[in-house]
């Protein structure tokens, strides 16, 4: 009762929210800890170890399925963005002319279709050209990546894009640079924290993947997330624990990157 | 000499949209191969005969249509309403709507609770809300599995409680798939409502006070509907997702509490129906646009609807 009124207060909302963060981070912290259980149980403590990173280590099927997840992830994000990145340059600071709106559809499509049913639709497309190119690489896994992780690479340039004005570039034009040396020394220097921002957003997404990686792929094609996956049947030992836990860290340390590249510009000036 | 200016001017604003044309060619391609093309061969494999080991047999059929609602028994032909079906949609439908209820009552006082921190520290909880939006699913679904199994630290803390004396059966049930589901898509409510809430003008709120209205008075009648076009965005970022989750029921629901993308993938495997995979597929598409195209018109709608 003591308490100032605040009109900002809500009764039992900071309680809700503290048990939120409680309850989103709970879960993820037992499994990191189990990560360093010494004894082979997921729930009962035996004593620190590292030896499940060692078998996992060990694990030419996980080392393997990790390889080429970032090999993956790595080829999906470059291209994805390339993409994206011309494409925002496309699609922001104009005149609303005709077919802007058809880009933005299209670009943000693949957010809107459910995972699964594209997964089936590649299923189909890749098992026919499979047969009819006798190609069953990486390739196909690449080309699907690099298309659902476009419009995550594009968010982030888009809106770094969108807080340039184009006053240096029309500077840059009267002083007599063409086209593309404004684009080389004034919008792409400019650009550069959104492109690579983009990048790290479309390289977590598709290293991520589950559900079209795991249809897309041919036999033997396992990446990280889709080895988990078909291992989660069997009977779990905290080596899971462990390949989850460099996982999140990973995914963190990128994440963290993306979050710093990110922050709004006009920030970082002060 | 106007004219010939203008006739230069368009001309030029002819050529820089072709080239805008041209930049985004590559995104747009790449879209429409291998991520939205491909919806077009669903749509035409939904309406194919099923191949006897998979794939089709290129012969017009309604088969997997009708599949998705009735079933045909295989000696004497009766047709019957197909029970496993209606039963699995019915049950994605049904979990997907109280996962996003769920998320709204979890979420909605989260994000008001950031929105209500100082500029500073906002941006920290709010990094906190997104770092586990960013690991990976599947490693979120695994870890609810870890906690709710029966030697997990749910049970295990019940039991030292004392207030259970035997595991609670949890995985492979719907609570099990609705917590998993809950757990994974509420940072996709708290987002848009803290994107709303933020800019909530709280001058509004100490009129209300003014007014004497009572906490609750100013919530449910200046906050909520102000940010109404945040709860309707958060309600179907969390509802499309999971109405078509397939990783969570698989790890959490087992092979007992399955929803449609599990039903989907069946025909392509196990089941060896494909028609009845596709039509199932266009069916999900379907819905999820429908949803969509509902939103599209309520937030175009609201910025008259909040009188009252």
């Amino acid at each position: 009762m003591a308490r100032p009124f605040s009109i900002k207060r809500q009764p039992g909302f900071a309680t809700i929210a503290m048990l939120c963060f409680f309850l989103l981070y709970l879960p993820i912290a037992t499994l990191v800890v189990y990560a360093f259980n010494a004894g082979v149980s997921i729930a009962v403590w035996e004593g620190f170890s590292f030896r499940w990173f060692e078998s996992a280590w060990n694990n030419a099927q996980v080392i393997e399925a990790s390889w080429r997840s970032l090999k993956i992830a790595a080829s999906a994000a470059v291209i994805a963005t390339t993409c994206a990145t011309l494409a925002a340059l496309a699609t922001t600071r104009t005149a609303p002319y005709r077919g802007l709106t058809f880009k933005y559809s299209i670009i943000n499509m693949p957010l809107l279709v459910p995972e699964i049913v594209t997964a089936v639709a590649l299923l189909i497309l890749f098992s026919r050209i499979k047969v009819w190119t006798g190609y069953s690489g990486l390739g196909y896994l690449i080309l699907a990546h690099s298309a659902f992780c476009v419009p995550f690479a594009y968010l982030p340039i888009r809106a770094r894009l969108e807080s340039m004005d184009l006053s240096l570039e029309r500077a840059a034009a009267d002083l007599y640079a063409s086209p593309f040396q404004t684009f080389r020394h004034v919008t792409l220097p400019l650009l550069w924290p959104g492109i690579l921002a983009g990048l790290m957003l479309a390289f977590v997404i598709s290293l991520d993947d589950v559900v079209i990686t795991e249809f897309v792929k041919s036999g033997g094609q396992d990446t990280l997330p889709t080895y988990m996956l078909g291992q989660l049947r069997r009977v779990v030992t905290p080596e899971m624990n462990a390949i989850s836990t460099v996982f999140l860290v990973l995914s963190l340390a990128i994440v963290t990157l993306f979050f710093f590249l990110s922050r709004n510009p006009q920030k970082q000036k002060t | 000499m106007a004219i010939d200016a203008r006739q230069i001017g368009e001309e030029r604003q002819r050529k820089e949209i072709r080239d805008r044309w041209l930049l985004s060619a590559p995104a747009l391609f790449l879209i429409v191969a291998a991520s939205v093309g491909p919806l077009a061969i669903v749509v035409l494999y939904s309406f194919l005969a099923p191949g006897n080991y998979g794939d089709v047999k290129w012969a017009f059929s309604t088969e997997g249509w009708f599949n998705v609602f009735l079933s045909r028994d295989i000696f004497d032909g009766t047709v019957s309403l197909a029970d496993a079906h209606f039963s699995i949609i019915w049950r994605s439908v049904k979990l997907a709507f109280i996962t996003t209820l769920l998320c709204l009552i979890f979420g909605f006082p989260t994000a008001y609770f950031i929105a209500t921190r100082t500029p500073h520290t906002r941006s920290l909880w709010l990094f906190l809300v997104t770092i586990p939006f960013w690991t990976n699913m599947l490693i979120r679904a695994f870890a609810i599995q870890e906690a709710i199994r029966s030697e997990g630290i749910v049970n295990t803390v019940l039991m030292t409680l004392g207030l259970i004396s035997t595991p609670i059966q949890m995985l492979f049930t719907d609570f099990a798939v609705l917590l998993g589901m809950t757990y994974v898509f509420l940072p996709l409510m708290v987002l848009p409502l803290y994107a709303s809430l933020e800019k909530l003008d709280f001058r509004l709120v100490e009129a209300g006070y003014d007014l004497y209205a009572s906490r609750f008075g100013v919530l449910t009648r200046i906050v909520v509907p102000m940010v109404r076009p945040g709860i309707v965005a958060g309600s179907i970022l969390v509802f499309v997702p999971a109405l078509s989750s397939y990783v969570i029921p698989r790890v959490l629901g087992g092979g007992k509490a399955l929803m449609i993308g599990n039903l989907i993938e069946l025909q392509f495997g196990q089941g060896r129906n494909w028609p009845l995979g596709a039509a199932l597929s266009v069916a999900l598409v379907v819905v999820v646009l429908f949803v969509l195209l509902f939103y599209v018109r309520n937030t175009g709608k609201s910025g008259g609807g909040a009188h009252g």
